[in-house]
């Protein structure tokens, strides 16, 4: 059995109990660390994700106990792809926490950024339902934590929404579970898909409202509408690299909708038709269409960042409530587009915050920002991106949702919506942009030009680095989409045939058992729960 | 005993929505706390309630199923953990606004 798996998860858990217990005081060893760390995991992640790249299913016992009973990590295309994707955005972030000083102006950024990387990277790989409830949970607390980094009353004050929809998130998922667990007696994923596949249609009732609880813990979580309330004050709230690293927050949770609902309730599955034709899709279309507005009556750059990450979230639900291969490739493209196309975004937004000073981002003119040029430069490209026009990648998922909405019912419905919604994201961000671009120029030319603008000191490079590598991840994303595609339809493919995950997890012989007597049955819950116990102690 | 069971759970529930959809940090906090005692007894009703049996697979015919009650303690410290965060930054919230409703952010500053 390769440890390799365990890693990303193991990896950030001990690097962060390091920079709290020992490098408390120290913000150079604690930014060391925390590049090496993450750096250590970018080529991880790359390792993990070519070793699954041929569609080897890697398996992970933790304790070596076998699986409806231990508890498992798994990786797959899809788990080891994702976890790709933090790494790369963790790297990028961090650069820009470290190079804007963000990282100082509290405590502990570093140890949280850990955490929170850590049950990123655990709600990724988990074989297990209430296992993912846990890293759920650590990344919840350390995303709390750097919700709030910095402080402030406001930031404060958006921080306890954010936490209390959380936590009402969270009982919900624990009913959800305790539900499941009541109707099919295991949460093991794997194990889940054979007992729900056996179950017949009279007598659903409680594993329907299993799946429908857990389908709503999941969209809180990825702030599909109507639930997305807890999204734009927390995002344009907290720190700007903050809110870049929670652009994979939203995505955790439509990777467990697309995970669950591939394996656990597969679309074919008889008990929860309708679910997501009837429901999932509308809701993502609505998301869209509010996502977009907010676009345009948003007052403030941050705002308008944030109803964005709505509207890209409701076109990926979009995608991903259609649940056939063509719409989960799909989607999977645009998860990594508008990723990177978040992060970017609010990078950008909080460099012009910090250039603006008073004026704050406000959507009024002001005099011009130091590196005007190349600060609207990247939130026009970022903006390109966002708004799905060509030639970026946004375009390039938009057609992919599009084509892969044809064997829907909605077609009609769907293309309608996406393609109105990009116009009017188009105006909303070309509204901002010339706001707080173009008309500073007017602004400086009715002023005296006795304001010297040498008062600033110099911006610092390396957040501009950071933008830098998101936007060429963004134009590497377009210009390699063929190759990219093709091995999401691969991923997509593996995701629909569930089988050889399924049997990977419960045919594989775990501890041997043979030479133990009764004592053996009492450890094997200790060991379950002892698990559990470790994950959340981290 | 379902009934008593089934009963808490729902009076539990019912009392934590109410309160947590009230306009002030205190009462939410106490609802969310409800909320999660609830869900605690629902877990732990979920692997079906035995009486008077040990929570271990054994020689005897009955047994209680142990993994719920594994579930409810994982669930019960992460539930408390949580409740003494939004505790703090609560009160860090109140102390710096001089303001305890959880409702958005002040229309002064003119946001949607």
């Amino acid at each position: 059995m390769s440890h390799w798996i365990a890693l990303p998860i193991v990896l950030p858990a001990m690097l962060a109990a390091f920079i709290v217990l020992v490098a408390r005081f120290h913000l150079t060893i604690q930014r060391v660390f925390n590049l090496a760390g993450t750096t250590a995991l970018v080529a991880l992640a790359a390792g993990l994700a070519w070793n699954a790249s041929d569609g080897t299913i890697t398996l992970y016992q933790m304790g070596d106990w076998a699986a409806p009973f231990g508890i498992v990590l798994v990786g797959d295309r899809l788990s080891t792809m994702m976890v790709l994707l933090t790494a790369v955005l963790a790297m990028c972030v961090l650069l820009y926490a470290i190079g804007s000083g963000w990282d100082k102006r509290g405590q502990h950024f570093h140890a949280l950024f850990q955490f929170q990387l850590m049950g990123i990277m655990g709600a990724f790989l988990t074989g297990d339902l209430f296992n993912l409830f846990v890293f759920f949970e650590v990344l919840l607390i350390a995303s709390y934590g750097l919700m709030i980094h910095g402080g402030g009353t406001k930031r404060l004050k958006a921080g306890t929404q954010y936490v209390l929809y959380n936590l009402l998130g969270s009982t919900l998922f624990l009913f959800a579970l305790g539900a499941l667990y009541a109707e099919t007696g295991t949460l093991n994923m794997a194990d889940l898909a054979n007992r729900v596949a056996a179950i017949q249609s009279e007598g659903s009732a409680g594993i329907r409202v299993a799946a429908v609880l857990l389908i709503l813990v999941f969209a809180i979580k990825a702030a599909i509408a109507p639930i997305h309330f807890w999204l734009p004050s927390s995002y344009a709230e907290a720190p700007g690299p903050v809110a870049a690293l929670f652009a994979i927050m939203t995505k955790v949770g439509a990777y467990a909708i697309i995970r669950t609902y591939t394996m656990v309730f597969p679309p074919e599955l008889e008990i929860t038709q309708g679910l997501f034709d009837t429901w999932l899709m509308p809701l993502g279309l609505i998301g869209l269409v509010v996502g977009m507005v907010g676009v345009l009556g948003a007052k403030q750059l941050d705002r308008l960042v944030a109803f964005s990450v709505i509207g890209s979230m409701g076109m990926l639900t979009t995608a991903v409530s259609l649940f056939t291969e063509t719409g989960i490739t799909a989607a999977l493209y645009y998860v990594v587009h508008s990723t990177l196309a978040t992060a970017a975004l609010f990078l950008i937004v909080d460099q012009v915050r910090e250039q603006r000073g008073e004026a704050g981002l406000a959507l009024t003119a002001t005099k011009p920002i130091q590196s005007a040029a190349l600060l609207s430069g990247m939130f026009f490209v970022a903006a390109i991106a966002m708004a799905g026009l060509p030639p970026l990648s946004g375009f390039v998922g938009k057609l992919l949702i599009l084509n892969a909405t044809y064997s829907s019912e909605l077609v009609v419905w769907a293309w309608a919506v996406i393609l109105g919604t990009s116009l009017i994201a188009v105006v909303g961000f070309g509204r901002a942009g010339s706001t707080v671009f173009w008309k500073a120029r007017q602004v400086a030319d009715t002023e005296e030009p006795s304001e010297d603008v040498p008062e600033q000191p110099k911006a610092p490079v390396l957040p501009f680095v950071a933008i830098g590598m998101l936007i060429a991840l963004i134009v590497a994303h377009t210009v390699l989409a063929g190759p990219i595609n093709r091995y999401l339809a691969a991923t997509s493919a593996q995701l629909f045939a569930p089988q050889p995950y399924i049997s990977e997890v419960l045919e594989t012989p775990g501890k041997d058992l043979s030479n133990a007597h009764d004592k053996d049955y009492g450890d094997k819950k200790d060991d379950a729960h002892g698990v559990a116990d470790e994950k959340e102690g981290h | 005993m379902e009934l008593l069971v089934a009963s808490a759970i729902g009076i539990l529930t019912a009392a934590g929505l109410y309160l947590a959809m009230r306009l002030r940090t205190f009462p939410v906090i106490i609802g969310m706390s409800l909320l999660t005692y609830a869900v605690n007894i629902f877990l732990f009703a979920s692997g079906g309630l035995t009486v008077g049996a040990p929570p271990i697979l054994s020689d005897a015919t009955t047994y209680t199923d142990p993994l719920p009650q594994a579930l409810v303690l994982t669930a019960i410290v992460i539930s408390f953990g949580m409740t003494a965060v939004v505790v703090v930054i609560a009160l860090g919230a109140y102390l710096g606004a001089n303001d305890d409703h959880v409702n958005d952010l002040d229309e002064k500053e003119g946001q949607a």
